[in-house]
């Protein structure tokens, strides 16, 4: 089993919340793992990426090579579509749909969405609404991650038992809005995977 | 023992905490500066009573831990490959003098120049000071080296490099601990002239680092760090060296490479070791991220001997951070990618924080200089260097930490007035003061803009050695105190903070404008923090 996954969004966005859940997750399932981050310079509001690489067998690059992506995660609809030369031909694409427009040539949604939609394997979900509907727009990653579980080859459950050890500081409250994310972005990939 | 998921940066410092040093001294720089925070935040550390904390700039951080190993006890000194330019004065003499207590230099390079002006390589250096240069490929062999490198110092008397890049530093993975050692006592070194770099014992001192060179060589054949592998295919040998290593074993998914490997973690380079590759194989291909100095080596200058591809032959591309898929090509194996960025896809820069007092900083010097030419800005290293872009494209220059201030001078000598400085409060005491310095003894016509947001914000938020002290410094070395001006940098200031940006620009001598509001990012931190707090209270009181 090996799983690459590109992790993208803009910095200051928290992409690497959902790198640590998964990878939890995965030291939780006894796998190999990796994890390039970015920090410095482009984390001013810039776009940023992290290389997250599970495996049963041991992981010899903490680049993922180019085309061979199995999955990309994207809190943020453009940063989706900046590492599609990444992908593999069968991997997936998993993004938010809500834009964070800090440029002022950002293009227009229509544009992005024939470009997402082009893709034979995509799941795009407006997280931000959805996590605001369950109670707060700041659990739109774990709906993100929600609707990147079916695609992990690690069980819902080990995903379920990190975010509950992640947020085990923050009270039952947290821990439940967290969970409902998850379960509602977990829910929208498997009614839209096929 | 369980494995910690650690970054390259952080295996680091937990090696250095348990291979029993008693201090670590670094200043910020992408991407090192992790391992300074570790040890910081570490109980562990706190419980050995590890000195930590930031130094006012490299050299003095050098200085600091050389003065530690001079004492007997293991240091080590942290920094970004630019960083070692500013400390090489202190760095190169320590291989003159030699080490006492273990000493490990930590050079954090940064190929492809993600955070960085240069992509200079850390490994010339520890060639020129002919001292042992360590390169870990993984965050396992990084924590390793640890025990290992301060044992080598301490057996061979001199200090040793740590050469790591980018993509160790700042990934993570799994790291098993060792059993950790005790910190050595106080011990002065045996020779009480060895630290006396006067030249009759700096000769000798010379000589003995000459004598030491084989003894070296001999130590990079029997580490461990350095291993050869046989492959039934002669008609290419491959050297890799550090994390190349990695992009060679993904090319392999079976892991076997049917070519002889050397795989290279520790200089000068294990001669027998490259003179068996060379003998066997019909040409060598030297796999390095960055530089390509094996590769410059095993040539020569004649380049007549056996064919050696790398970098100087285009095999692999000559500047930049190698990936697996440059490595697959090298090898003659096919290139995967996949589909293009859409053209409708836009680049993204990095830009100042919404509320960061720069902006009106900047704002205000812009309408200021609308009456002159441009071209007068000398800007330095720090999240102001994001002036240069839209919408603010207000700094000429950016060269490296402290030149905005002695550039400015030189130009205003030369007779472009006015000329104007920008420099952060960190790194005016990194490398600002001498040069104002200068500036006040030529009575130079500079305006010197020193934005004080209290921290080290481009690097994360670090503690500022200038905090409290800037007006201080500047009446110090001279500066006239009608002539040292602190603003409020924000949007209701505006009017007032451009008349009096607009009359010191006029004034002909040496003039410091402090634009002083709280960095947005730590402020907002602060604040956090002080609800935490007051969440806690309230939640005790109930």
């Amino acid at each position: 089993m090996k799983r690459d996954i590109i992790l993208a969004g803009v910095g200051g966005q928290g992409i690497l919340s959902i790198a640590a859940t998964i990878g939890m997750a995965a030291l939780g399932s006894g796998l190999h793992l990796k994890q390039a981050e970015v920090h410095g310079m482009s984390q001013r509001g810039g776009d940023v990426s992290s290389n997250l690489r599970i495996s049963d067998q041991e992981i010899a690059s903490d680049l993922i090579p180019y085309g061979q992506a199995d999955l990309i995660i994207s809190v943020e609809p453009m940063e989706s579509l900046r590492y599609l030369p990444l992908l593999s031909e069968s991997g997936w694409l998993i993004t938010n749909t809500k834009p964070f427009i800090n440029i002022s040539n950002y293009p227009s949604m229509e544009e992005l969405m024939v470009e997402i939609e082009s893709l034979n394997h995509h799941i795009a979900l407006n997280a931000d609404d959805i996590a605001k509907n369950l109670g707060s727009t700041r659990s739109a990653n774990m709906v993100i991650l929600g609707a990147a579980t079916p695609f992990l080859e690690i069980p819902a459950e080990k995903i379920q038992a990190a975010i509950r050890q992640i947020f085990s500081k923050k009270g039952e409250e947290t821990i439940k809005l967290n969970l409902d994310a998850f379960n509602a972005g977990y829910k929208f990939a498997v009614e839209h995977m096929n | 023992m369980q494995k910690l998921m650690l970054l390259g940066d952080e295996a680091i410092a937990q090696g250095a905490i348990d291979a029993g040093i008693s201090g670590v001294y670094a200043y910020p720089g992408t991407p090192s500066t992790e391992i300074m925070e570790y040890v910081m935040h570490s109980k562990e550390a706190g419980i050995r009573n590890i000195r930590s904390g930031w130094s006012a700039n490299e050299k003095t951080a050098m200085e600091s831990a050389l003065g530690m190993s001079y004492a007997g006890k293991r240091s080590i000194v942290c920094m970004k490959h630019v960083g070692l330019n500013v400390a090489a004065d202190a760095f190169v003499n320590s291989s003159i003098t030699g080490a006492n207590g273990g000493l490990i230099v930590l050079a954090a390079d940064d190929p492809s120049m993600h955070s960085s002006q240069n992509e200079q390589d850390s490994r010339f250096y520890g060639k020129f000071a002919m001292i042992p240069i360590l390169e870990p490929c993984n965050q396992q062999e990084a924590y390793d080296m640890m025990f290992y490198g301060f044992d080598l110092s301490e057996r061979m008397g001199i200090p040793v490099l740590m050469r790591i890049t980018t993509r160790l530093a700042h990934s993570r993975s799994g790291v098993e601990r060792s059993a950790s050692r005790a910190q050595n006592g106080l011990h002065l070194p045996k020779d009480g002239r060895q630290f006396i770099l006067l030249p009759a014992n700096a000769r000798r001192q010379y000589k003995d680092l000459l004598r030491k060179q084989e003894e070296f060589e001999a130590a990079s054949s029997t580490s461990g760090f350095n291993i050869y592998s046989d492959g039934s295919d002669k008609s290419m040998g491959i050297i890799t060296t550090g994390i190349a290593y990695n992009y060679l074993m993904e090319n392999f998914h079976d892991r076997n490479i049917p070519f002889p490997l050397l795989k290279i973690g520790q200089y000068p380079l294990p001669r027998p070791m490259i003179e068996k590759l060379y003998a066997e194989c019909s040409e060598i291909l030297v796999l390095e991220e960055g530089a390509p100095i094996v590769e410059e080596m095993l040539r020569g200058y004649l380049n007549h001997g056996k064919k050696i591809k790398g970098r100087l032959d285009g095999t692999v591309p000559r500047d930049g951070e190698l990936n697996p898929n440059l490595v697959a090509v090298a090898l003659g194996k096919k290139d995967t990618r996949g589909r293009e960025i859409p053209k409708v896809v836009v680049g993204r820069p990095p830009s100042l924080c919404k509320g960061c007092p720069h902006i009106y900083s900047y704002n205000a010097l812009n309408q200021a200089l609308d009456v002159w030419s441009k071209g007068r800005v000398f800007s330095d290293i720090g999240c102001y260097t994001l002036g240069a872009l839209d919408p603010f494209d207000a700094i000429d220059t950016c060269v490296d930490m402290g030149a905005s201030i002695t550039m400015a001078k030189g130009a205003s000598d030369a007779g472009l007035l006015p000329a104007v400085a920008v420099i952060g409060d960190s790194t005016f005491t990194h490398s600002g003061i001498t040069g104002l310095i200068d500036c006040v003894n030529d009575k130079a016509a500079v305006t010197i803009m020193i934005l004080d947001n209290g921290t080290t914000a481009m690097t994360g938020g670090q503690n500022s050695a200038a905090f409290g002290k800037i007006e201080d410094i500047c009446k110090g070395v001279g500066v006239e105190e009608e002539h040292i001006i602190v603003l409020n940098p924000s949007p209701k200031n505006h009017e007032e903070n451009l008349e009096i940006m607009k009359r010191e620009l006029d004034y002909n001598g040496v003039s410091v404008i402090i634009p002083r509001r709280e960095c947005i990012q730590t402020a907002m931190r602060s604040l956090k923090e002080a609800k935490k707090i007051k969440d806690k209270e309230k939640a005790a009181a109930v």
